[in-house]
């Protein structure tokens, strides 16, 4: 089943279930931010307005060069950081509005691992990721070792459930972060450029992998990414970020133009239209 | 999957206060006078029981007047340093963290002497200003260690070493121009020795023994998440601002309890945590409670030897921890640099 096949298929098996569109995830409403050096100098980087909207079981993916923002975005969207203006709503509450654990029941957050200052070995790891369902002081209960294992077989990283952490490789750690944040049971997941240290065989798996657990677990995922063949071929919104601005937002046939994305990327491309129906991008001759 | 359980913690704990209970008992009965293991158990018991009559009065003496206090001390410092060890470990998330190495211990003891000088006679003020002392060293050091606003592990350690001498030397200047005042040996401030009584009742501090480690275990789920990095605690929903307040305080509070009663005893908060780690997990709800005990058990153990390796002549038992603890750090040190 083609990615665009089972996202339209679990859908349509949500709408007959609930006899009603499904409600929304994201809401993103005329957000921005600015950064600057101290409190009193003029900002030297700005973001924003941003508006999108994302339903559950929708992956989006958000594109766009260096320094285009697509970061501050993320921290926006996981509550790290307050918009200065607009809102940015999860399941109808306002994220700045959630407190640290609630805000870590609904969303999670993958980022490039730092490095772990004592080995844990996978399970520990995962185990972690139970830690905003319960008490501050806790212990794992049985139910949470379930969630946890289940989260990792999710992710095809049951086998490396006794492996030390600093003994993975970069696609086998990517899974197993993927397995903590999946042990949260967030409604959404939002994910930093996982692709980043994996080879094309590894990023595909990921890429694939996300496309499931959106599909098949009512997330909905976002991906910051430079990636935009896969972006294309597994997402089912686009958002296209350049010097801080949104620049469109919408399914990848209606971003991928050959001038805007020629223009964001600064680099000469062709845009063709897969059977299918997805766009696929060449980069033209540059010699 | 083999998560941590209430039972099994319990367990160890049980475990450690066993080998505890041995290490009194082996100390009780080495010394100068020398007593039977049988006339140890015989003595506690009816010093238990409140049969003062039924004890000879030279056991009574050496037990209960000279060993046992000396030990419950030793018991009281080495819990709190290794406590506090493993606070600093997770709090600055520098393995090679410990009251000693960071100058902490020295700070408490500038502010203990100080103390000392300005108003000998005031009962807990030296506990009070000892903490004082460690908690300013420390903000002194972690600032210090920032560069380029993180913490570097290396420029953090550097500051604690310069601090830790620097403050050495101002404890030394005190007490070379206040010589003649009622300071307690240079000896003691700067190497560390269980030989002195403390003034107040060992009931109050042990109960701030308990405050101590008590807050610090109640952040234990927090310290391992910290662990794995600040930042992934925050997006698990750690409040890790209140956390790092929380260890800041219990941890300096328990370096000032430990040095304002027996001055800088160095390594025991670098060496317990360590050994811990490798007989039971990085885990600091298990970690938090046998570094305590693990603790106790060490200072026993090398006050134990600090009295009779060179007997009659007895050593400061921060000489026994260092011999021990210093090969410690350069191995944990080597074997990061690696």
């Amino acid at each position: 089943m083609s990615a665009t096949a089972g996202y339209q298929a679990a859908f349509a098996r949500e709408n007959a279930a609930t006899g009603r569109t499904p409600r929304l995830r994201l809401r993103v409403e005329q957000a921005s931010f600015a950064y600057s050096a101290t409190d009193r100098s003029a900002p030297t980087f700005t973001l924003g307005p941003v508006s999108f909207e994302a339903q559950p079981h929708e992956l989006v993916a958000i594109l766009g060069p260096n320094a285009s923002g697509k970061s501050t975005l993320l921290r926006l969207l996981a509550g790290l950081t307050k918009p200065l203006a607009g809102r940015i709503e999860v399941d109808g509450v306002e994220v700045s509005s959630l407190d640290l654990r609630t805000r870590a029941q609904k969303i999670a957050l993958v980022q490039q691992e730092s490095e772990l200052l004592f080995p844990l070995r996978v399970w520990e790891y995962v185990l972690q990721g139970r830690y905003p369902h319960g008490r501050r002081l806790r212990f794992e209960s049985e139910a949470d070792c379930l969630l946890a294992g289940n989260a990792l077989a999710q992710v095809g990283a049951e086998p490396l459930r006794d492996r030390w952490m600093d003994q993975l490789s970069g696609g086998e750690k990517q899974r197993v972060i993927l397995a903590r944040a999946l042990s949260q049971q967030p409604s959404l997941l939002l994910l930093d450029e996982p692709t980043q240290h994996l080879d094309i065989g590894g990023k595909v798996e990921l890429l694939r992998r996300l496309r499931r657990l959106a599909d098949e677990n009512r997330h909905t995922v976002l991906v910051v990414t430079h990636e935009l063949d896969l972006a294309a071929e597994f997402s089912d919104r686009i958002v296209l970020m350049h010097e801080g601005k949104c620049l469109r937002v919408g399914t990848p046939e209606q971003v991928y133009e050959r001038e805007l994305l020629e223009g964001v990327f600064d680099a000469p491309l062709e845009i063709e239209m897969k059977p299918g129906g997805r766009p696929h991008v060449i980069l033209r001759g540059v010699r | 999957m083999h998560p941590l359980t209430p039972r099994r913690v319990f367990g160890i704990c049980l475990l450690l206060c066993a080998v505890l209970f041995a290490a009194v008992v082996i100390s009780l009965r080495m010394g100068a006078y020398p007593i039977s293991v049988r006339d140890i158990v015989t003595t506690l018991v009816n010093g238990a029981l409140g049969r003062r009559d039924q004890i000879p009065s030279e056991f009574w003496l050496v037990v209960f007047g000279l060993r046992l206090p000396r030990i419950a001390l030793g018991i009281l410092v080495g819990a709190s340093l290794s406590t506090a060890g493993a606070g600093f470990q997770a709090l600055l998330r520098n393995p090679l963290a410990d009251p000693y190495v960071l100058g902490v211990s020295s700070g408490a003891a500038l502010g203990a002497i100080l103390s000392l000088i300005v108003a000998p006679l005031a009962p807990g003020l030296i506990q009070i200003a000892a903490f004082a002392g460690a908690a300013a060293t420390i903000a002194g050091v972690y600032f210090l260690g920032r560069r380029g606003g993180h913490l570097d592990s290396g420029t953090l350690l550097l500051a604690g070493i310069i601090s830790a001498s620097f403050l050495s030397a101002v404890i030394m200047f005190l007490m070379t121009s206040l010589s003649g005042r009622d300071l307690r040996g240079m000896a003691f401030w700067l190497m560390g020795d269980l030989s002195s009584a403390p003034a107040l009742d060992l009931r109050w501090l042990y109960l701030l023994l308990i405050i101590g480690v008590g807050s610090i275990y109640t952040t234990a789920s927090d310290l391992n998440l910290i662990l794995t990095g600040e930042q992934e605690a925050r997006h698990l929903g750690v409040n890790v601002s209140r956390v790092k307040i929380v260890v800041y305080v219990a941890a300096s509070l328990l370096t000032g309890l430990a040095v304002s009663l027996s001055g800088a005893i160095g390594y025991v908060g670098l060496l317990t945590p360590h050994v811990m780690r490798m007989l039971f997990g990085n885990d600091y709800r298990v970690l938090i409670p046998t570094s305590a005990l693990g603790g106790a058990i060490i200072i026993v153990l090398a006050d134990l030897l600090a009295r009779t390796v060179v007997a009659p002549t007895e050593l400061p038992v921060g000489a026994m921890t260092a011999i021990a603890g210093a090969p410690v750090f350069i191995y944990l040190m080597r074997r990061r640099v690696r």
